[in-house]
């Protein structure tokens, strides 16, 4: 493995290095407690009753039968929450509508979906839960379900909700109901002359699955009700806050009464902001007194969270003989299931964020349909939006006969481009991720056999930055515990301390981070839009630079000189004026350490940072597959991806992104899908059906850390944890174009689409 | 109106421990060891054996603890996650995990620490092709395998015990 230092690293001590993740032991012995680890004296436990239709008017719910049972401690129902308002939260990589957010946790007139929570039980064992939520009996009034988004916006199809009209960016809305529950128009140019200028022009149709985040762990959510008010809440989430500010409006609490914990989170990807049992542990604790985990078990968490949007899309581009791009047209109507709330405005923002194309017209549409409520699921929207229209710039490639890289790079957004949202790029990495891929060894490779095929794609996300917090206390013996609100999915406490520590000029050993509870810690937005190590390391550097300062200030009033003659060098040690005999007078930062108890107390850094800053990220693969034209099942042989870091904190981590981010994309390229029948019941709700890439399906994932540091941030740090998932399918359907001539349009490209596109129809 | 279960005494051994412990007669293994036995290191992922987040060693053989009856236990040795180390001493596997970084939530360490240790035993030189193949049943969503297969290839390097 290459672990030779980086240019941008040599500049500095700590970042750049590989050291051991603080959190490690306890992930390697078993030590680590997650949500559904946590036990509790008294607990009881939860179960929830789920609907069996897409789409149904709930006419009664009776649940006597299943209250009567022996060890069954309460029985709830939406009717046991306070009404909830239609006050609009934010969720961080979102927002989310309050009485939509709790006709979500549990259905109040109507089941939307397959899976909606109908009721919710506590027994004191969880067999006994189970048992008792089969005798709940719940009357349904059978509707005629809407499941793909073309089908939901006519005006013809049943509608999901009553009032609901379709939104227009200028805040107007359709006179009629609707499932189409808003509208957006992002243009700039001129589209007429854009196609008038272009030699060719290519329209395609693409379709995209809903796919799942997939994380390994369910969901789970224990709550205690106390006497006296208050509610304790252990959650497995991306955002403690959020939960925090989600579950206290639905119980009708004060944030002040609400204290969240974030367990140990076995993955989320998006997927673990939105609140599903909080809620109803919070009730069911209420009602009882004792406190209450839920659990969710797998097919629950397919049938009821996540997913990401299934979509229909529209690309138009144009581009001159000598390949420059001239007009794009792109339409996208993406599922929001239940609810609305799909990732369409990021997707419309993304679709051709890679390139410098003057006229360009994006239309975006969010549709109810009776599946789940869509959740983030990494870079959310761009995927789905990428996909079709770098397929459809490789097929222009393809027919105007120019290698798909140097189309890219003739037409690449470079600094001071602007998107049609209006946003204008500073420094950014795109091109050079580009050059890494036209350098790299697989492109300049050959391909080994028939039927195989190679493929490249670009990939584009904003990253954001917002709110996070920090603290950090300098102990006696110079080790610094540094607290964190930031929950830790992928080795950010490492990546945070380490800037910590680079700021302080000592080891990342030497900081503990320690991620805590929302009394504990000011606020800090969620772990997700590839924003922690951005955000949350500018939190810590502005920590660390106040611990410098108090830190200076102690020595001068030790030396009992004026602080402004004392300074914090960058290699920790601590310098200040020559005493009266000429004698250079410094501290080491142990030596310091040490003093301060005695010499006036201990000190504590803090920070608090909001940034609306971001660091825009950019990524390029290289795919080979090999097509097996008898069984339609496609290998992926040879894997390469280029990532813009900025500066890769810890570049370990920063690969493990980029390799975790390609693998979830080959699995929605080629396997991952939503199989729903006409009624609208889910057919593959488990993981043998729902087919998740296994060690056997993948190759080795070659990285490429490029890093164009990143101005908007103390140390150039990019985000990393998205981006990598955009990608994978449209370099994959490059490749099996490449390797088939088959150009399919629509995912997962299974084997039963490329037979289907391959072999005669039976006659 | 009651269910009717009802409690049976399992007497087992877990990671080197004679241990006795009363199930519930429809407890999975997982469920007994998490929730009688206080042992949460082993996952629940799927419940249905298609993750491998449970997977712990019985009698010598790796297998999803969702799918066996705790009562089926009764004289067997159980080794888990919590059994891999020796004291603080970490395995040589665990240590692999962490130098590679070969987790990023953690949650399907387990299963993958207690699944490769089994395959070392039996092969103290895999091939990259048979370390996919053996670890097949074990889903990570998070690392896309790459760290996880070279952590293994340390370990083996390093002569795992
Ligand atoms: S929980 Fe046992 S295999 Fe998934
Ligand atoms: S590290 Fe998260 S599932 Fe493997």
């Amino acid at each position: 493995m290459v672990t030779a230092q980086s240019e941008v690293a040599s500049q500095y001590n700590v970042i750049g290095t590989r050291p051991i993740r603080h959190d490690g032991v306890d992930k390697v012995t078993g030590a680590a407690q997650y949500g559904a680890d946590l036990q509790l004296p008294g607990m009881l436990y939860g179960r929830v009753l789920r609907s069996p239709h897409a789409h149904a008017r709930i006419v009664s719910i009776d649940t006597s039968k299943a209250a009567a049972l022996e060890g069954v401690k309460s029985v709830i129902t939406n009717a046991d929450f306070p009404r909830a308002s239609d006050d609009v939260i934010d969720t961080g990589e979102g927002s989310a509508q309050l009485n939509w957010l709790l006709d979500n946790v549990i259905a109040s007139d109507k089941a939307l979906y397959k899976g909606h929570a109908i009721a919710a039980v506590a027994a004191v064992d969880h067999h006994i839960a189970e048992d008792a939520i089969e005798l709940i009996e719940v009357e349904y009034e059978l509707l005629p379900p809407v499941l793909d988004v073309r089908d939901a916006m006519l005006d013809t199809a049943p509608k999901l909700h009553d009032g609901l009209k379709t939104g227009e960016m200028d805040g107007s809305k359709s006179d009629g109901d609707s499932n189409t529950a808003s509208h957006l128009r992002f243009a700039k140019g001129d589209m007429e002359a854009g196609f008038a200028d272009a030699d060719v022009v290519i329209e395609r149709e693409f379709v995209t699955s809903m796919a799942h985040q997939g994380y390994i762990e369910p969901h789970n959510g224990t709550a205690y009700w106390r006497a006296d008010g208050t509610l304790d809440v252990w959650t497995s989430t991306q955002g403690s806050f959020v939960v925090r500010d989600s579950v206290a409006p639905l119980v009708q609490l004060s944030p002040s009464q609400v204290k969240v914990t974030p367990m140990e989170i076995g993955g989320g990807f998006g997927g673990k902001i939105p609140v599903y049992l909080e809620p109803l542990a919070a009730i069911l604790s209420r009602n009882t007194g004792r406190p209450v985990q839920l659990t969710m078990n797998r097919e629950e968490v397919l049938l009821a969270t996540g997913p990401t949007s299934g979509t229909y899309m529209r690309v138009k581009m144009g581009a001159k003989r000598d390949g420059t791009l001239t007009a794009g047209e792109v339409y996208l109507a993406f599922e929001a299931g239940a609810y609305p709330g799909s990732p369409v405005g990021a997707g419309a923002m993304c679709a051709l964020a890679p390139y410098d194309i003057p006229n360009q017209v994006i239309d975006g549409y969010d549709v109810v349909v009776n599946k789940p409520k869509t959740a983030a699921y990494r870079a959310p929207g761009a995927p789905q939006a990428e996909f079709a229209t770098e397929a459809v710039i490789n097929e222009l490639a393809e027919q105007l006969q120019i290698d798909p890289l140097e189309l890219r790079l003739q037409n690449a957004a470079v600094e001071g481009a602007s998107r049609a949202d209006g946003f204008t790029y500073g420094v950014i990495g795109n091109v050079e991720c580009m050059q890494a891929a036209q350098d790299s060894s697989h492109w300049n490779s050959e391909l080994a056999g028939p039927n195989q095929g190679r493929g490249v794609a670009q990939g584009f996300w904003f990253n954001i930055g917002f709110e996070s917090s920090a603290y950090a206390q300098v102990n006696g013996d110079g080790t610094v515990p540094l607290v964190l609100g930031s929950t830790d999915i992928g080795g950010t406490r490492a990546s945070i301390a380490m800037q910590l520590a680079e700021t302080l000029g000592i080891s990342a050993e030497e900081v503990r981070p320690h991620v805590v509870d929302t009394n504990s810690v000011g606020y800090t937005q969620v772990t997700g839009g590839s924003r922690t190590t951005f955000a949350g390391g500018w939190a810590a550097y502005e920590c660390a630079m106040d611990i410098r300062r108090q830190m200076a200030e102690r020595a001068a009033q030790i030396w009992e000189v004026d602080a402004a003659e004392v300074e914090y060098g960058d290699d920790a040690v601590i310098r200040g004026p020559a005493d009266d005999e000429g004698n250079e007078r410094s501290f080491g930062f142990k030596e310091l350490a040490g003093q301060l108890a005695a010499s006036g107390g201990h000190i504590v850094g803090r920070a608090d940072v909001n940034k609306t800053s971001s660091g825009p990220a950019f990524a390029t693969h290289i795919v080979d597959v090999e097509v097996d034209p008898d069984t339609g099942k496609v290998d992926v042989l040879r894997y390469t991806a280029v990532q813009d870091a900025g500066t890769a904190i810890h570049p370990a981590y920063v690969e493990g992104q980029m390799q975790g981010g390609a693998a979830q994309g080959i699995g929605m390229a080629l396997n991952e899908e939503y199989y729903y029948d006409e009624s609208g019941d889910l057919k593959n709700a488990s993981l043998l059906d729902y087919r998740m890439p296994t060690a056997l399906d993948l190759p080795m994932i070659e990285p490429i850390i490029v890093e164009v540091p990143n101005p908007g941030h103390p140390y150039g740090v990019r985000g990393v944890g998205e981006v990598p998932i955009i990608p994978p399918a449209p370099a994959i359907q490059a490749a099996i174009a490449d390797a088939v001539g088959l150009r399919m349009n629509e995912l997962p490209i299974s084997p039963r689409a490329i037979l289907e596109a391959t072999l005669p129809e039976e006659g | 109106m009651t269910t009717q279960t009802s409690h049976i005494v399992v007497n087992t051994t877990i990671n080197g421990e004679p241990t006795v412990f009363l199930a519930n007669e429809r407890d999975s293994l997982l469920e007994a060891l998490r929730d009688r036995i206080g042992l949460t290191g082993a996952k629940e992922g799927c419940n249905n054996g298609n993750c491998g987040a449970c997977c712990v060693n019985l009698d010598g053989r790796i297998v999803n603890s969702c799918l066996v009856m705790a009562a089926e236990v009764e004289g067997s040795e159980v080794r888990t996650v919590e059994g891999l180390a020796d004291g603080d001493q970490l395995s040589p596997l665990q240590n692999a995990f962490l130098e590679e970084a070969a987790l990023q939530c953690g949650i399907c360490t387990p299963g993958f620490l207690v699944a490769a240790e089994a395959l070392l035993e039996q092969n103290p030189d895999p091939s990259e092709h048979e370390i996919r193949y053996w670890l097949a049943g074990n889903l990570c969503r998070c690392t896309g395998y790459d760290k996880i297969i070279r952590a293994v290839q340390l370990a083996a390097g390093q002569g795992q015990d």
